[in-house]
């Protein structure tokens, strides 16, 4: 999926604000949210903070979408548990899964692939796998799952 | 000569105008005694170290409205990156750093480099020119009009003396109520 099939699907689903920690496969998507006026791109310094801005942002009475590598999200679990649990905001994740094409062939080693899920589903995060050729309505559509059930959720992206 | 705790936030209340207060940590056992409105919103639970990132969300988020965190020292070392977060998207946010030199609520630890670090080079060095620092009461209750005067972002840190068996401190209402106040403040009606 390009940046700007990306940021076309942000703007239809009205989300205010994407927050963005590249990686390799996600990084790709920053140019076209520079140029694009809507969303409006916010680049923490890490994830966790990443989460407490989106917090803030929805407090505000604004729509954010995280995205995130899953190793950003192994960091950001106490921020997460906060805002989930504690101030029970609809949080919005976009979770890219370092290594997991190569892994699911063998490929690789990287433990990446083993911990997403179990911790996603440790913090009670509803998560949905997008398949490893994922086309922007396959994003729409978890995304708008997500929204219609009205809780927290993630999408996972197989890198 | 340092500041005590509540002295120095008398002088925050004293000055808020308008804007929203974020109290963490220790300064929620103060706060209360000094303001009660549905601007204030404490961040208790929280996630230690976020408060300055809920505090810029929400400044985002309200651009006209202005925001003030109230974070101690130990808080904002666990998300130091924040500071360049907070100059890489500006808005109206005050960054009152409480520093007394320890955790507070865990028996009163040093933090590491406690009372060595200049917390208001640090601010500077990470792209907020606007960066204060107080140690007496009295020049900063002087100078305090012009700190919240103009547009955010600024980083005020205030030197405070460390008080001794601190619990952890409750918030005067559950979270769901406090979200629901500041919204209702806010003039927000649809959830995000």
């Amino acid at each position: 999926m390009t940046g700007d099939e990306f940021v076309a699907v942000a703007r239809r689903l009205c989300f205010s604000h994407v927050i963005l920690i590249p990686d390799s496969e996600l990084g790709q998507w920053e140019p076209a949210l520079q140029t694009a006026q809507e969303p409006t791109l916010i680049r923490p310094t890490r994830e966790g903070e990443g989460i407490g801005i989106a917090a803030g942002l929805m407090l505000g009475g604004k729509r954010p979408l995280v995205v995130i590598q899953c190793t950003g999200l192994f960091e950001a679990g106490d921020a997460l548990r906060n805002v989930v649990h504690d101030l029970k905001l609809p949080l919005r994740l976009i979770v890219g899964v370092r290594s997991y094409l190569a892994y699911s062939k063998g490929h690789s080693i990287d433990s990446c692939p083993i911990f997403t899920e179990p911790i996603l589903r440790a913090w009670q995060i509803p998560y949905e796998f997008l398949p490893p050729q994922y086309t922007p309505l396959n994003l729409e559509t978890a995304l708008t799952r997500q929204m219609e059930r009205g809780t927290a959720g993630a999408v996972l992206i197989p890198e | 000569m340092c500041m005590d705790l509540s002295e120095a936030l008398a002088i925050v209340a004293a000055n808020r105008q308008h804007r929203i207060v974020i109290p963490t940590m220790g300064a929620i056992s103060v706060w209360p005694m000094l303001s009660d409105q549905a601007l204030d919103f404490y961040y208790m639970p929280s996630s230690m170290g976020q408060g300055p990132a809920l505090g810029l969300g929400l400044a985002l988020a309200q651009p006209e409205k202005g925001v003030i965190v109230l974070c101690g020292d130990g808080s904002l070392l666990m998300n130091l990156g924040c500071l360049v977060t907070v100059a890489q998207h500006p808005a109206n946010l005050w960054l009152i750093l409480l520093d007394n030199g320890q955790y507070e609520i865990t028996g009163g630890q040093p933090v590491p480099m406690s009372g060595r670090i200049n917390y208001a080079l640090l601010a500077q060095g990470a792209g907020l020119p606007r960066a204060y620092s107080f140690e007496s009461h009295e020049v900063w209750k002087a100078e305090a009009p012009a700190v919240f005067a103009g547009q955010g972002p600024v980083f005020v840190w205030l030197k405070l003396t460390p008080r001794a068996g601190q619990k952890t401190p409750t918030p005067p209402r559950p979270m769901a109520e406090q979200i629901q106040r500041l919204q209702c403040a806010l003039a927000i009606n649809s959830p995000p």
